[in-house]
């Protein structure tokens, strides 16, 4: 098996034995978007119309959360060490890791998506397309979110730093997201989004590992 | 016949010049002590050697392969302070993964050198179950499989008991015997043989 393979394996291993580190994301997420119809109202004529950014707000936070978490263990365990001096190209080694983090956090988010979809009145049409929204772009929220991971890596306390540094880079996913999801609502289509979208990914996929893989060298000096 | 040579090393933290025009050449079968008070640059020195830390001025080269290439890369085996272990994972895990990251690894070497290191029944125990003498052990055992000519070590012996000191520095011995180099940093005495000292 090759070491891009093998880190994945190993990043998943070590998540299925320490769990909470999936679950308390996907927690926040399911309780943060159950919040909203206690605060503003639980009409589904309301509820409907903002359910797109419910959830997709809740989920960019959720996904903002586990960011911590991506780098931080290696980091202190030494573990990125050993990554940053092997001869195997670091931008793929930092790929694979975002690989996992995203089969660990975006997955169950799109899979928890159509119950909160459903409890937010969204209909069935609306919550294809949240899905698909969900699918395109919650790889950009771990490639984009691993460059701000990768600077604070070695800073303590810095969960803020990250949500300064990465919530503003995600402002255009959440328009594009949000706005595909509330056009289907009302029967139009939603290509432009779409496009949008999967060009952000592209982007992302193209230069994330790369600008990780450099911020990592330099909080590892 | 393998050298390693350092040119006028400069290195600098924060505002503290911890060394400057450092140099020195290691070849083949030579072993390299290097000692100083905390916070003289040992650390420091080994991470630029490895290519995790950059120097202020001057050169590192492997047989004229440059520290920052990929050839440099490949003849390196570097411990640093951290074990490297990931508690969640087991000692034949970690090891699986951590030499992975050099070169593809064969599984019955891996379980003779995890024997002779010394962890023998400790195979698939859980590292957050070891105490601290054998975690050192585990990415010690790495020694055994590494291939690579120049090994820097980063405080090997520490946390480790009498016998296991014994281990490394045979495995130490043997390595430049068969034309390799070591350079390591330690505040404990080493019998080593034939070994030089560079005081910082």
């Amino acid at each position: 098996m090759n070491i891009y393979l093998q880190t994945i394996k190993r990043d998943l291993r070590i998540a299925i034995r320490n769990p909470s580190s999936v679950i308390n994301p996907l927690l926040f997420f399911v309780i943060a978007v159950s919040l909203f119809p206690l605060a503003i109202s639980p009409e589904a004529s309301t509820l409907s119309q903002i359910a797109a950014g419910i959830i997709w707000v809740s989920s960019m936070l959720s996904v903002l959360l586990s960011l911590n978490s991506l780098f931080h263990n290696d980091f202190e365990n030494g573990v990125l060490e050993q990554m940053a001096i092997s001869h195997h190209s670091l931008p793929l080694l930092m790929l694979s890791k975002i690989v996992s983090h995203w089969i660990l956090t975006g997955i169950p988010i799109i899979l928890m998506s159509p119950l909160l979809g459903v409890i937010l009145f969204l209909d069935s049409e609306s919550i294809w397309v949240l899905m698909l929204t969900l699918l395109l772009a919650t790889p950009s929220l771990s490639l984009i979110g691993s460059i701000g991971a990768s600077l604070i890596v070695g800073i303590k306390n810095s969960g803020m730093l990250l949500s300064l540094l990465i919530l503003p880079l995600y402002i255009p996913i959440l328009i594009f997201a949000a706005s595909a999801v509330s056009q289907a609502q009302f029967g139009f289509g939603i290509d432009l989004q779409m496009y949008f979208l999967g060009a952000i990914l592209v982007i992302s996929l193209m230069t994330a590992p790369f600008i990780s893989a450099i911020s990592l060298k330099i909080s590892l000096e | 016949m393998s050298k390693l040579i350092v040119t006028d090393l400069c290195c600098q933290r924060g505002y503290n010049q911890l060394f400057s025009d450092l140099s020195f050449e290691v070849s083949s079968t030579n072993i390299l002590r290097i000692t100083g008070t905390n916070g003289s640059g040992k650390t420091s020195l080994l991470k630029i050697l490895a290519g995790l830390n950059t120097s202020e001025h001057g050169t590192v080269s492997l047989n004229e392969f440059d520290v920052n290439s990929n050839e440099y890369q490949q003849q390196i085996f570097y411990l640093g302070h951290s074990q490297a272990l990931s508690s969640e994972l087991s000692v034949i895990e970690n090891l699986e993964f951590l030499l992975s990251l050099n070169k593809p690894i064969d599984k019955e070497r891996l379980n003779v050198a995890i024997d002779r290191i010394g962890l023998k029944g400790y195979r698939d125990e859980y590292c957050s179950k070891l105490s601290a003498g054998q975690k050192r052990r585990v990415i010690l055992a790495g020694l055994f499989i590494s291939s690579a000519k120049v090994w820097l070590l980063d405080e090997p012996f520490t946390a480790l008991d009498g016998d296991g000191i014994k281990i490394v520095e045979n495995i130490i011995q043997k390595h430049c015997d068969d034309g390799g180099m070591c350079l390591f940093t330690t505040h404990q005495d080493s019998s080593l043989s034939g070994q030089k000292v560079l005081a910082l």
